[in-house]
């Protein structure tokens, strides 16, 4: 059978499932996206306060998610919370077996580790940021949320745009261990692809260069994204 | 707690002589929200850690763990083993792709960037299977070079792919350590007549390694976290030997041990490389 037999999206080919699996990948990274910035923003903001308890149970979010490898991560929350959901029932008097969903468990593990690595990239911004940004702020009168809002936060985007790229780089590559857990992104359907027709090197070829292209538009639009963010602020 | 912002030239306000520095706020005593937030976040870390403890004890298996602790032991040296030829190998293979980045030729500088961009583009579990089964179905093709043997193995195809997948990312760390080093070093090496390895040795490399020191140790911790995924390729590494113990027994505890052992050895790294740096480092502090 040829090649392009077999990548066509005809009921022969394989096309429209890769497709499928390519939705998939980018809808997980997509959907973490928001909640790793958030909870890494939050963290950075536990990192550099004053109080040390706070900044301790910041460091401990990122030693654990930071320290563990990806794959583990994956397999204790999906797992885990298997586990422990099914300990709730047969605590509560019940007896079912509960199947955690895949991509909810690839997004709360996903997210949880880029939230570590963001957590970093926000917290060496903040550093970036003069004191004087502060005081500046301060002194016109604005209140501490107001100074974040409209001093901080335009300044400190700017300068954790080009780490937080990098972090959409490595997300967009993690999502295929996802595909372990058996949920059907681009590596589980040319796996599949490649068991039924035998031609293991051609599928994941094509995996790897779907792959490519994903990072190739990613790295388009984030640097368009950048040259916009840099072009609004002042110049220094 | 917003004050008026029309502080500046508000009637009322003394004009202040001289440069008088108001003193800082004093540190918020007692109970603040910040203070109850950690104190609460502290308490989730401490039920978490205890309730790994307890967890841990409840199900201590004596049987368990005579059985199995001992192949954890042979799947960490798996893991130690395969991290440390692959940096290696991939130390060796990243000094001429790092040079090809650098090259003038616009070939090789093509090439150079189309590795690294494959490498660093895509994920290594696709990398591995690519190898594994991707080169696997290519039988007859590597069996007529006599090749065979080689990808026919799982460890090999894993060292094969991790090297490889290294070496791109430790070219990329490789450049921008010599070109963190100013040209002027270079001119002021020549200026003092000496050789191209001379200054490479004695200018180049010193100064570079503090700035690639941070990049290496992080890429070595990326190593070992990654190479968890050879146990999907069915090589028996510490994660390998602990979805194998998984799937016997059905007890959390053995993926609780797994992330355990990994917390320690990445932490260990860690520290080690931090104090590698403070040591390095020491005629930088004031």
């Amino acid at each position: 059978m040829d090649y392009t037999a077999l990548l066509s999206f005809g009921p022969e080919g394989w096309g429209d499932d890769i497709a499928s699996g390519v939705a998939v990948t980018v809808s997980l990274a997509l959907a973490t996206l928001p909640l790793g910035l958030a909870l890494g923003f939050v963290v950075a903001l536990g990192k550099r306060s004053a109080e040390p308890t706070l900044r301790l149970s910041a460091n401990i979010f990122t030693t654990i998610f930071r320290g563990l490898p990806e794959l583990l991560t994956l397999f204790l929350v999906y797992y885990g919370a298997q586990i422990a959901i099914q300990q709730v029932v047969k605590a509560a008097g019940g007896e079912t077996y509960i199947e955690i969903n895949a991509f909810a468990a690839g997004m709360v593990a996903l997210g949880a580790v880029f939230s570590a690595y963001a957590s970093e990239v926000f917290a060496a911004a903040f550093n970036a940021i003069p004191h004087g940004q502060y005081e500046g702020a301060h002194a016109l009168g604005l209140s501490r949320r107001r100074t974040m809002r409209l001093v901080i936060l335009p300044q400190l985007i700017r300068i954790a745009l080009p780490g937080l790229s990098n972090l959409w780089l490595i997300l967009l590559k993690e999502t295929a261990l996802v595909s372990i857990i058996g949920l059907s992104d681009i590596l589980r359907q040319t796996g599949i692809a490649s068991r039924t027709t035998g031609e293991a090197f051609l599928f994941y070829g094509t995996a790897c260069l779907l792959y490519l292209v994903l990072a190739l538009i990613s790295s388009v639009a984030l640097s368009a994204v950048e040259r916009r963010v840099s072009a609004s602020g002042a110049a220094r | 707690m917003s004050e008026p912002p029309s502080a500046i030239g508000a009637p009322g306000l003394p004009a202040r002589g001289g440069a008088e520095v108001l003193p800082p706020p004093p540190p918020a005593r007692g109970l603040t929200r910040a203070r109850v937030t950690g104190i609460v976040l502290l308490g989730v870390w401490a039920l978490v850690g205890i309730g790994t403890v307890l967890f841990l004890l409840a199900s201590w298996n004596v049987e368990l763990f005579t059985r199995y602790a001992p192949r954890y032991l042979s799947g960490l040296l798996v893991t130690v083993e395969l991290v440390a030829i692959s940096v290696l190998a991939g130390a060796v293979l990243s000094v001429p792709i790092a040079l090809g980045r650098r090259s003038k030729s616009r070939i090789i500088g093509v090439l150079a960037y189309t590795y690294v961009y494959f490498f660093r583009g895509t994920p290594l579990l696709a990398q591995t299977f690519l190898v594994y089964y991707g080169l696997g179905s290519l039988r007859p093709e590597l069996e007529s070079v006599g090749l065979w043997w080689f990808f026919r193995e799982a460890w090999y195809c894993a060292i094969f792919t991790f090297s490889l997948n290294t070496a791109a990312y430790q070219a990329e760390i490789l450049r921008g350590a010599i070109e963190s080093v100013g040209r002027g070093q270079w001119e002021a090496a020549s200026a003092l007549g000496l050789s191209r390895l001379q200054t490479v040795y004695k200018i180049i490399i010193p100064q570079a390694a503090l700035v690639a020191l941070r990049p290496y140790g992080n890429e070595i911790i990326l190593m070992i976290k990654g190479s968890a995924i050879v146990a999907i390729i069915t090589v028996y590494d510490l994660m390998g030997e602990t979805r194998r113990a998984y799937s016997r027994t059905f007890d959390f505890q053995t993926y609780i041990w797994a992330a355990l052992i990994y917390l320690g050895i990445v932490e260990m790294l860690r520290m080690t490389i931090d104090r590698i740096e403070r040591r390095l480092t020491r005629h930088l502090r004031r």
